[in-house]
């Protein structure tokens, strides 16, 4: 048991850590700062594309949106941050991380708008059309709105999983989190710091999750 | 040489591609093995949380959702990291797999208790007082009435989130399984080409293409929307 | 024929059920002799459900007691699902199970709590399929079916389980009005063939052909009890005959 607590709970290596962990954190806010509404706006343009009436803007931006999906985001990292600068590329480390993490959460994102946008019937199209307001404004004040809030507990679940996301950009020594707590670990010999880390993403998602399950069965039931 | 055969050289270069596919291809196997391992014990334990949380057990649906809650709260590479360097400390010496196989599972897990339970209260109380009502006990009552139910209803979302989880299986390479980036990126530091990170990215895509087509199926054939 | 020395098959005393602080059932008592229809009616509120719940237990009574078939079934000994194979319920939505054919509904208990081999079942359902009229639906799924045939199946997986007595919840409600006679044609011929029945319903016409007895419920409490003819034409009690009123509209 003692073992147990020293090397998964040792308050003193925790407090060591803090410092670099908690420049980790402040990583890690700014990636979400910039991940999260760029990956938000990007889906919206995805999900306006795939109702174009162009078959072809359609088929190309639906391809897109499985790749991105279907690609694992590691291997999207790892082929952004180490493939790029072979063609001649060189993107900062944060900008190679949020390129990579923005590129799979807008086909999310994407996914989950137009899973929304498709949810609200023809009715709403055609009653705001035959008020004269056009196609856009239309998408813009009539269909979104409902949309959004159709599948907004998705769009949260899927803000999540962008916060647990983060975590990867320690595989191309980003300095976020995970990679700051596992620097300590490297260095202390002990896990701690990586527990840390664990409870400062059950502070910060817990709460979120725990919401996101009273919502779920509330409809189920 | 012209951009676009730099292009070529750098990123399908065929030479390269004859060498290193034999590597890639270990890497898909390990992939689905894994891939395959988790899901099945991911799906059970998921299934098995959700029927014990039925009988409504203060104590142990406390703990149930306290597991679910942190498992579904954690980012995979953080219980990975924990997991593979402190359990040697403790004197439990898992292989790399083992601990990928392990977290991966229990992420699934609590992701597909979720999902079954919710099926589960869905089904209408009607069926358990029809049931109830001819003899049936609770627990024939879950097992030939409520379960085929609650288990076709979760038939989507399951084929979803199964789906993201096993494509975790990339986090492998960070304590070294052998899954495909990993067979990439060791081809691309010996090599200093990226050719192997493109039949990396290849190689993924290939293996989740079926895996996507079969869920599509699955749902088609077993999922219901109640009428 | 009964005898009146004969114990009654359904036998209420006291009966209380809350939910919450509201108090549904009033200390009920309610007796129902073999071979007996009572007709349950009454407001909607007026506990009436609830009453029948609580025979076979589906709701925890808070207090009283009620024998079956001279079994008390508040015991803690006794066992209720044993028990409950005696009592048969026929709910308003029928509550089929989707994922099994019509045979499938009616012999699930037969082979997973009473036993019986698979031929045996399905043997002793599609006798009791018969006997409601469907037995060329045995293959059928509850979604292939009309409302009367559902219901009708519902009677029979009841039936399979030769129960002392049939429960039914407001077996019509939710039929489209063609499809009521086939369901009340099925009761008519359990009647006839001696099965003791206590039915919630508003179908008047049917009480007045077939019930022995009408109880009249308000508010948790058993307000008046008799034969279908002075109940529906001449009941003693004001609150009776304004419902009757009520309902003949």
């Amino acid at each position: 048991m003692d073992v147990f607590l020293h090397q998964f709970l040792n308050l003193e290596i925790m407090r060591q850590a803090w410092p670099i962990i908690f420049k980790g954190l402040q990583m890690t806010a700014l990636l979400c700062l910039a991940v999260i509404p760029l990956g938000l706006m990007g889906g919206l343009v995805l999900a306006s594309a795939s109702l174009s009436r162009r078959a072809v803007l359609r088929g190309a931006v639906k391809g897109l949106i499985d790749l991105f999906r279907a690609l694992p985001p590691l291997v999207l990292l790892i082929l952004i941050y180490s493939g790029l600068p072979f063609a001649g590329l060189n993107l900062s480390p944060f900008a190679a991380v949020c390129l990579a993490f923005t590129l799979n959460t807008s086909s999310f994102y994407g996914e989950i708008y137009r899973a929304g946008i498709e949810s609200i019937g023809h009715g709403q199209w055609e009653a705001a059309r035959s008020t004269g307001l056009g196609a856009g404004h239309t998408f813009a004040h009539v269909i979104l709105p409902q949309a959004v809030r159709n599948v907004l507990p998705d769009l949260v679940s899927n803000t999540v999983e962008v916060v647990k996301l983060t975590s990867i950009a320690s595989v191309v020594s980003f300095t976020e989190l995970l990679y700051a707590a596992d620097m300590a670990r490297s260095v202390t010999f002990n896990t701690s710091p990586i527990v840390l880390a664990a409870a400062i993403y059950l502070v910060l998602l817990w709460p979120v999750v725990r919401l996101m399950s009273r919502l779920e069965h509330r409809v189920a039931a | 040489m012209t951009p676009l055969e730099r292009f070529v050289d750098t990123f399908l270069n065929p030479r390269l591609m004859a060498r290193y596919w034999p590597d890639i291809a270990q890497g898909m196997l390990v992939t689905v093995e894994i891939a395959l391992a988790v899901v099945v014990t991911g799906v059970a334990l998921g299934l098995g949380l959700a029927v014990l949380r039925s009988y409504r057990v203060r104590p142990v649906n406390a703990l149930i959702v306290v597991f679910v809650d942190v498992f579904r709260a954690l980012p995979p590479l953080v219980l990975i990291l924990i997991i593979y360097f402190g359990l040697p400390n403790i004197g439990v010496n898992l292989s790399s797999y083992a601990v990928l196989w392990l977290v991966l599972s229990l992420v699934l897990g609590a992701f597909a208790e979720e999902i079954f339970w919710a099926g589960i209260l869905s089904v209408r109380k009607g069926q358990w007082d029809a049931a109830r009502s001819t003899g049936l006990g609770f627990g024939r009552t879950l097992l030939y009435v409520v379960l085929p139910q609650a288990v076709r209803l979760a038939v989507p979302p399951l084929t979803n989130r199964t789906i993201a989880i096993t494509k975790n299986t990339a986090l492998g390479t960070v304590i070294g399984v052998a899954e495909i980036i990993n067979q990439a990126q060791t081809a691309v530091s010996f090599s200093g080409n990226a050719t192997p990170l493109m039949m990396g990215a290849v190689a993924y895509i290939l293996v989740f293409i079926p895996v996507v087509l079969i869920g599509a199926h699955v749902e088609r054939r077993f999922a219901w929307r109640r009428a | 024929m009964t005898l009146l020395s004969d114990p009654p098959i359904l036998d209420v005393r006291g009966l209380v059920k809350r939910f919450g602080a509201l108090e549904v059932l009033k200390e009920i008592d309610f007796a129902v002799a073999a071979q007996e229809l009572v007709f349950v009616i009454g407001p909607s509120g007026s506990g009436k459900s609830t009453l029948l719940r609580c025979c076979n237990r589906l709701e925890e009574p808070d207090g009283g007691s009620i024998r079956v078939d001279g079994v008390d079934l508040m015991d803690p000994k006794c066992d209720i699902n044993a028990m409950r194979r005696r009592i048969g319920m026929v709910f308003q939505s029928f509550n089929l199970y989707p994922h099994m054919t019509a045979l499938g509904n009616v012999t699930l208990a037969l082979r997973k709590v009473i036993g019986r081999n698979r031929r045996d079942a399905d043997a002793a359902g599609r006798e009791a399929l018969e006997r409601v009229g469907l037995a060329d639906k045995a293959g059928a799924y509850p979604a292939e079916l009309s409302g009367g045939q559902q219901q009708r199946v519902a009677i029979a997986r009841a039936l399979s389980l030769e129960p002392k007595i049939m429960l039914f919840d407001e077996p019509t409600s939710s039929l489209d009005p063609e499809l009521v006679g086939s369901v009340l044609a099925v009761m008519r011929d359990m009647r006839r063939a001696g099965m003791t029945m206590v039915v919630v319903s508003h179908e008047m016409r049917f009480a007045r052909e077939a019930a022995d007895r009408v109880v009249f419920m308000e508010a948790g409490r058993i307000v008046e009890e008799g034969p279908p003819a002075r109940i529906f034409a001449a009941a003693e009690n004001a609150r009776t005959r304004a419902f009757v009123a009520e309902i003949a509209r």
